[in-house]
């Protein structure tokens, strides 16, 4: 489905700095029962974000008011596990128009890409100065700025660019998805299925 | 130029190449089951699209169903929901549906090849990870979100960019008690789960070559588990033996036609990878997880390690051991356990119940342990009946259930109560992954058996 465009976004970010923070954390399988996409921000994080009672977790990040923004900074190997998009779509959901790791999962990063999240790579060095940045001063602003392609702490003007390729690049500036252009080849496609043995 | 399987069967596929951007990747065979599909199918509706090629598309529930009484309505009415739009989508497009209740219904990656819609050469996908497994047939097949279902559907394509290559090399003989889900959990150990992001990884040597159908099919649905998109192992006899006559098996010439090409399907001897790994099988114990995830295992006799041991982050670490009740440099033997589960796209299949039922012939479940042992599909169910693999764990106090993920994912009513110890033959141990609060083990069937009987986690080789 086609989704909000992408250019610059300058935001206070959400530190959660674990590694490996599997796709069953983000949104757990009971929850994947829905049959249409949407709702899946109220169970971003469950079983971290809630007790057994619904109540909320106190010392979770997203209970702290202190942090809020649109940007969620995640430890190394973020969205692992399941391939569920439901956890990219729970990410966007909530809020989160972009996720900065210094290591994805591949199939998180495919799928935050397929429905508009920017994930941005960043190297464990920058990662460590925004945690550090953040837990400073909450009100730190980051800016993801994508026809550049580099991330920015406000606050002490550290840089650095990050990689996307050039097709994906394109899509999330113009809030285009894969379909529309696989669409456009139809008949290419058909004459390629035309030539295959099974 | 020289290539690997792997290159044989992308290029092979590849319907455009854009410019710094993806490939446009044909897909020969499409999986769906209920959880990932209903989302993709509104999103052809909303767009107007219709399915291009429904005849290569394969529906079956599995995720959400039940184990027990499967001839009754599913009392879960999201799952019920989830359960007929599969049924309602199906029908609609034309694509074959085995939904509950059909003699051909079982978890995805267990049917798929049973049925021979899993073929060497092969592009393979589907809205679960674990279609790695398909790779144990020489076929590139991957895990994909639902926006790429809808994409499929609508136009047999993804896009892809191609992935790196590793090759990993296991040689050697394989000691007693040892099996394929061990070789699979001792790389993932030594890998991490991330150590293989970006890659697309090549199984060889002979630990690989002499391995059963089912052995390399645990292995490859593992593959996901070190952050690989899939893993393959090259087409041979075993692979051709396995096919034939099945059911969706090209017949009489078409076989013959299709094999001499699979013959093709194998790394040139000078091909290259972006990075080789080889491990010897003499290495390999019976293996178990003590963390939660897939990289915290080691061999079953060894103490659980010191957070400085392992790369990462202590913290992380820390908390994992923390989450599961143990501490750093515990032995694992010994443990109390709660729960017992054989079965999931893992290790749901035939070998799996006989390899548990040589354990626990002739002994008792322990009293305080609930097993589930879940076949994976009505084949393997009708197998495990015909061998008399049912009567030697009914003697044994096991209760054989109906197929289905169940415990692996808990979608179901199969869940792990919070705070219990569940050894399990599945593929994840991620927090909550069996039920919230749940702590699982991954192991094998012979420790998954060796478990049941004695309620503690005890070394199978001293049962064997």
């Amino acid at each position: 489905m086609a989704y909000d465009k992408f250019n610059i976004l300058t935001s206070n970010a959400v530190p959660l700095p674990l590694e490996n923070v599997d796709t069953d954390q983000i949104i757990p399988a009971r929850f994947l029962k829905a049959t249409e996409r949407k709702g899946f921000g109220d169970n971003l994080f469950r079983d971290w974000r809630y007790n057994d009672d619904n109540t909320p977790k106190e010392d979770f990040v997203l209970n702290n008011p202190v942090y809020s923004g649109k940007i969620l900074v995640g430890g190394k190997n973020f969205g692992s596990g399941s391939s569920r998009e439901h956890a990219a779509w729970a990410v966007y959901d909530y809020g989160f128009r972009c996720v900065v790791s210094s290591f994805f999962a591949d199939i998180f990063k495919n799928n935050c890409l397929n429905i508009g999240v920017l994930p941005v790579q960043v190297s464990p060095e920058f990662s460590e100065q925004i945690f550090e940045e953040i837990y400073k001063d909450a009100n730190t602003e980051i800016e993801v700025n994508l026809p550049e392609q580099t991330i920015t702490i406000k606050s002490t003007g550290a840089q650095e660019s990050f990689e996307i390729n050039s097709y994906k690049k394109d899509n999330m500036l113009n809030g285009f998805d894969d379909i529309d252009y696989l669409q456009s080849m139809k008949g290419e496609i058909e004459t390629f299925a035309n030539g295959l043995m099974l | 130029m020289s290539k690997s399987l792997f290159d044989k069967v992308w290029d092979s596929h590849v319907v455009r190449k854009i410019e710094d951007g993806p490939d446009v990747f044909f897909i020969d065979r499409h999986f769906i089951h209920e959880v990932t599909s209903p989302v993709a199918f509104l999103g052809l509706k909303s767009r107007g699209l219709s399915v291009l090629y429904p005849e290569r598309t394969f529906a079956t529930a599995d995720h959400n169903t039940p184990t027990i009484n499967q001839h009754l309505p599913v009392e879960d009415p999201l799952s019920a929901n989830q359960l007929k739009a599969l049924e309602d989508n199906s029908n609609e497009y034309g694509i074959s549906h085995w939904g509950l209740g059909h003699k051909k219904n079982g978890i995805v990656h267990v049917v798929g090849p049973e049925n021979g819609i899993t073929f060497p050469g092969a592009t393979i996908v589907c809205g679960d990870s674990h279609t790695s497994t398909h790779g144990a047939f020489g076929a590139i097949a991957f895990g994909i979100g639902t926006s790429e279902v809808e994409m499929v559907l609508s136009t047999q394509c993804i896009m892809q960019p191609k992935p790196k290559k590793m090759r990993i090399n296991v040689n050697g003989q394989l000691g007693k008690g040892v099996t394929p889900k061990d070789v699979a959990l001792y790389i993932i150990s030594n890998l991490t789960t991330s150590g293989a992001t970006g890659y697309f990884v090549e199984y060889a040597g002979d630990v690989f070559e002499n391995m059963t159908m089912e052995g390399r099919m645990t292995v490859c649905n593992l593959s996901i588990e070190m952050g690989a998109r899939g893993g393959m192992i090259a087409p041979d006899e075993t692979t051709f033996e396995y096919l034939k006559d099945k059911p969706l098996s090209p017949k009489g010439e078409a076989w013959d036609k299709a094999v001499a090409h699979w013959k093709t399907l194998k790394t040139d001897a000078d091909a290259t990878f972006d990075k080789e790994l080889t491990f010897s099988a003499s290495d390999i114990e019976p293996m178990i997880t003590y963390g939660t995830n897939p990289g915290m295992g080691m061999g079953i006799s060894n103490n659980i390690p010191n957070a400085e041991a392992v790369e990462g982050g202590v913290a992380t670490y820390k908390k994992s051991l923390d989450y599961m009740g143990y501490q750093e440099n515990d032995s694992m033997i010994g443990k109390k356990i709660d729960y017992v589960f054989l079965g999931s796209c893992t290790n749901g299949r035939i070998e799996d119940f006989r390899a548990f039922a040589s354990i626990v012939k002739g002994k008792q479940k322990a009293d305080h342990v609930t097993a589930w042992l879940v076949p994976g599909s009505h084949e393997v169910e009708d197998k495990i009946k015909e061998e008399g693999i049912l009567d030697i764990i009914t003697e044994a106090g096991f209760v054989l259930r109906q197929p289905g993920c169940s415990a692996c994912l808990a979608m179901n009513d199969d869940k792990v109560p919070a705070g219990k110890y569940a050894v399990s033959t599945s593929n994840r141990n991620f927090e909550g992954r069996q039920g919230p609060g749940s702590r699982t083990l991954l192991a094998s069937p012979l420790v998954a058996a060796a478990a049941a009987v004695t309620g503690v986690v005890t070394d199978p080789r001293d049962l064997l």
